[in-house]
């Protein structure tokens, strides 16, 4: 406070909350323009995502996907890696969730969801291992071989469904499903373990769980280790991590395997908690999202959280309105593009005022 | 407002004047950098502002340069109120200003950096025309003379220096800001560029000079201006006051100048340096075969210009770039490449390092002081209670211990390092490199932008250190800092020793001269 910035709290509310609020404001404009009623869309909008537990468990379905990638690429970026491979990196983990649940006879779905988390990981992480290699150990940059790879996964991934995992006659590049004993509980089976009732119908499942578990476990990891340590000091200032000794090379590798093994985890949602299949797209773009969450959420484990929520409302409040109004389903793209924008590339538009604010009100009082 | 009579002397001829400022303000959010400044220089003299680090001179001279808008005041120039808006008006009003680190493109020639941004006209040639022939008439003046066809990164600091003087000159300036002109010069070439001062001073030029210098005060200006916690705390004219008040006037208490240190009982040899050689990323050879020796108990000081090596000697010795060469810490080598040659094992070898630059490699900024106090050792198992958590409980306990023992102020281990002052950033470096009880303490730079309360205070925790039987390898732009701890003196140049004194034996030219290569 003494450097006559913003005290930390409005640092981490004010900013993204004035933000999204800008990026809604310009959003009901575009809506305004195109003949729709703004009041009217944002009504539908949050009905839809939090009226009733179908749409919560839709929102928090989404949510679950964005916490995973949204972890990934706060968790590189601490260490000032920009990972923008987690498209590529859940898709591999879908393949290892894949691999576990189908090859090997699971005799009940915890142990097999511990297992396929193991997998998932595994494969996201060894994924996103090249990268970080090529970057510590040869300086090519991560943001250039993290997005190539994500091309290279989704060939491999077409490969692998087309060629290996495709059931024999059929004409649907995807895997055969996996045993219906190793279901994943969905939310409403576990609400209805404490007698609340929520609809059956949305797929959110217990991996919404693992992803807040995955939360605390990042935020430990980042905040009350070693390892968390050395990372957040490698991201802050590279000479002076170098100076204590903090080997470069290591740092950069073990990151990377965090984040990958992360963005590989949503899978355990999307593929084993909802498809119960693996098919083509399975990530549906989660893995790009994962950035802008992890931008608003100031890549901040706790931030991620409330940012996945906000995006899973974008998303499932935007499927509502494209299917009540004539507002094309883009016009959400462009809202979830204005939030980004606003959030992540003007950051600085909406602190300086309110940094002004604070140091006019401080010399007032 | 302490306003002092010299000053006030010409307020009925308010024309002769070239700069009066009156009741400047200007707030950092809660900082108040500046706080109701006034000053009036003189025109045609040289005018000196010195003050502490943090004390508001560069703030005031950015107010003045159009880099800041003060808060309220006034500014007038040659008695004409003047609004400063940016670097551009204040360039129109004839102010010209020379930085601390020179705004040079280094890839192009003297002439093309003296028009850039002044160029006049679609082509080129005529302004290079012009210029070439103003830096004639110039050299021959001032003595002011540099190749025109040379590229900046081919010239000496000192000559890289002149080239921003040219610039300002070329602008028709007819007032010269200088921040701390001689921090990166040598004694000889500082003397050069006093004499190009007296002689712009000659012509009708008026001239502020930023310094914490206060043997250059009394050499040149002919007033001088004193700045303490972005107040102006008095203006004398230099010939009727004494670097002892100035100095008094800055801390606003009364200071030793001189260290007091009792002779150094050196014991065993503890480090041996032979012929160690260092090649840069840039292929450039930056240590050409140095040798020498520390014994226990004793402070080897490195005395050089900047840019001679000592920095590559630091970080070779603190694992921090390889090198070839023997270094032997008692009676055991030093790995100088590959694994074994990094902080770490430096430091489980007790060899602690202050580094030169505290900010970017001493502390990590963003950090609070507690996880600063645990950079480098955060492997200790003080602070590591099982294989993966940090105790950070016990690193706060410990760094309160550290920040009372050391007087950081203010004595918050949750503050980050950012918000200290550069004294008390230094004193978290110290507290942490000198707690650890080293065999060896590298430091370099110990009290480069610190003010003069905590140089004292420095300078005696690393006699302390001393004493305690630690050897010292202190490497220091300052020549007064390296005579007055150091019980030997060794001159680099050009990465290579210039040869030893002891500090009693010899001085201040001789050591200068030694620095330029010429002995």
């Amino acid at each position: 406070m003494r450097t006559g910035k913003i005290p930390h709290w409005a640092d981490v509310t004010l900013v993204p909350l004035f933000s999204v609020a800008l990026a809604f404001a310009i959003s009901a404009v575009l809506i305004w323009a195109i003949g729709e009623s703004p009041w009217e869309a944002v009504k539908l909008m949050v009905e839809g995502a939090f009226g009733s537990s179908y749409g919560w468990g839709y929102t928090l379905f989404y949510a679950t996907n964005f916490i995973f990638t949204g972890l990934a690429v706060a968790v590189a970026f601490q260490a000032r890696l920009f990972n923008i491979g987690g498209e590529g990196q859940a898709l591999l983990g879908g393949l290892g969730v894949a691999l576990v649940c189908l090859y090997i006879p699971w005799p009940h779905w915890s142990i097999a969801l511990i297992a396929a988390s193991l997998g998932a990981a595994l494969f996201g992480a060894a994924w996103a291992l090249i990268p970080g290699y090529l970057q510590a150990k040869r300086g090519s940059h991560i943001v250039i071989t993290t997005i190539m790879f994500n091309f290279i996964a989704a060939s491999l991934l077409g490969y692998m469904l087309v060629s290996v995992l495709r059931v024999p006659g059929s004409q649907d590049p995807a895997s055969p499903r996996f045993p219906s004993e190793i279901a994943l509980p969905k939310l409403h089976e576990i609400l209805g373990l404490v007698g609340i009732p929520f609809s059956t119908v949305p797929p959110v499942n217990i991996a919404l769980l693992l992803g807040i578990a995955m939360c605390f476990a990042v935020w430990f990891m980042l905040w009350r280790t070693r390892l968390g340590y050395q990372i957040r000091a490698f991201g802050e200032s590279e000479p002076a991590a170098q100076y204590a000794g903090i080997s470069p090379v290591r740092i950069t590798i073990y990151v990377m395997l965090i984040s990958g093994a992360l963005a590989g985890m949503m899978a355990v949602n999307s593929v084993m908690g909802e498809q119960q299949r693996l098919v083509m797209n399975a990530v549906e773009g989660a893995g790009f999202i994962g950035i802008a969450v992890a931008l608003m959420g100031r890549n901040h484990p706790f931030g991620v959280f409330l940012a996945a929520i906000l995006f899973g409302f974008l998303y499932q409040g935007g499927a509502e309105l494209a299917l009540w109004t004539s507002i094309p389903r883009e016009l959400i793209v462009v809202i979830q593009a204005l939030v980004i924008l606003f959030t992540g590339a003007l950051d600085n538009m909406v602190r300086m005022p309110i940094t002004r604010l604070f140091a006019r009100t401080r010399r007032a009082g | 407002m302490a306003l002092n009579e010299p000053a006030m002397r010409q307020e009925t001829a308010a024309s002769d004047n070239a700069i009066e400022l009156r009741g400047i303000s200007k707030a950092f959010g809660s900082v108040q950098a500046n706080k109701d400044i006034s000053i009036r220089v003189r025109r045609g003299t040289i005018h000196g502002i010195v003050g502490e680090n943090g004390a508001g001179k560069s703030t005031l001279m950015s107010i003045l340069f159009g880099f800041y808008r003060a808060d309220s005041g006034e500014i007038f120039i040659n008695g004409k109120p003047t609004e400063i808006t940016d670097s551009e008006s204040a360039i129109r009003a004839g102010i010209g200003m020379v930085f601390q680190h020179f705004k040079l493109v280094e890839n192009f020639t003297v002439l093309e950096n003296v028009i850039l941004g002044a160029e006049a006209g679609g082509l080129l040639r005529p302004s290079l025309a012009r210029a070439r022939g103003l830096l004639k008439d110039l050299a021959r003046e001032f003595e002011l003379n540099v190749d025109p066809d040379a590229n900046i990164e081919d010239l000496s600091v000192g000559h890289q220096q002149r080239v921003e003087i040219l610039k300002a000159l070329y602008r028709e300036a007819d007032i010269l800001i200088l921040d701390e002109p001689t921090g990166v010069l040598t004694p000889s070439e500082a003397d050069h560029l006093f004499r190009i001062l007296k002689g712009l001073k000659e012509q009708g030029k008026t001239i502020i000079l930023i310094t914490h210098k206060l043997r250059e005060i009394m050499d040149v200006t002919d007033d001088v201006s004193v700045m303490r916690r972005g107040e102006m705390v008095a203006t004398r004219v230099t010939a009727q006051t004494s670097p002892t008040e100035l100095a008094e006037l800055m801390v606003g208490r009364k200071v030793l100048l001189r260290v007091e240190k009792t002779p150094a009982e050196p014991g065993a040899e503890v480090l041996r340096v032979e012929n160690l050689r260092h090649v840069d990323g840039q292929g450039v050879e930056r240590l050409r075969g140095i040798s020498f020796g520390i014994r226990k108990g004793e402070i080897l000081g490195i005395a050089g210009v900047s840019g001679n090596g000592q920095s590559e000697l630091l970080e070779v010795l603190s694992g921090l770039r390889e090198a070839e060469g023997q270094v032997v810490l008692d009676n055991e080598a030093l790995p100088l490449s590959g694994s074994g040659c990094d902080g770490q094992s430096r430091r489980a070898r007790r060899i602690a390092h202050v580094p030169e630059d505290r900010q970017r490699r001493g502390l990590v900024m963003n950090f609070h002081a507690w996880e600063n106090i645990a950079l480098g050792y955060h492997h200790d198992p003080l602070y590591n209670p099982s294989r993966w958590r940090m105790d950070n409980p016990a690193i706060i306990r410990d760094t309160e211990g550290k920040m009372s023992a050391f007087d950081v102020r203010p004595p918050d281990p949750q503050l980050k390092a950012s918000g200290f002052s550069g004294g008390n950033q230094q004193k978290l470096v110290l507290a942490r490199e000198i707690e650890y009880e080293p065999d060896l303490l590298l430091v370099g730079q110990p009290t480069r932008g610190v003010d003069i309360g905590a140089i004292e205070f420095i300078h005696q925790r690393l006699i302390r250190l001393r004493d305690a039987g630690a050897a010292i390898l202190l490497i220091s732009v300052e020549l007064d800092e390296i005579m007055a701890l150091s019980d030997r003196i060794i001159v680099m140049f050009d990465g290579r020793i210039m040869g030893e004194r002891m500090p009693d034996e010899t001085n201040a030219q001789e050591l200068g001269l030694m620095m330029a290569g010429m002995a």
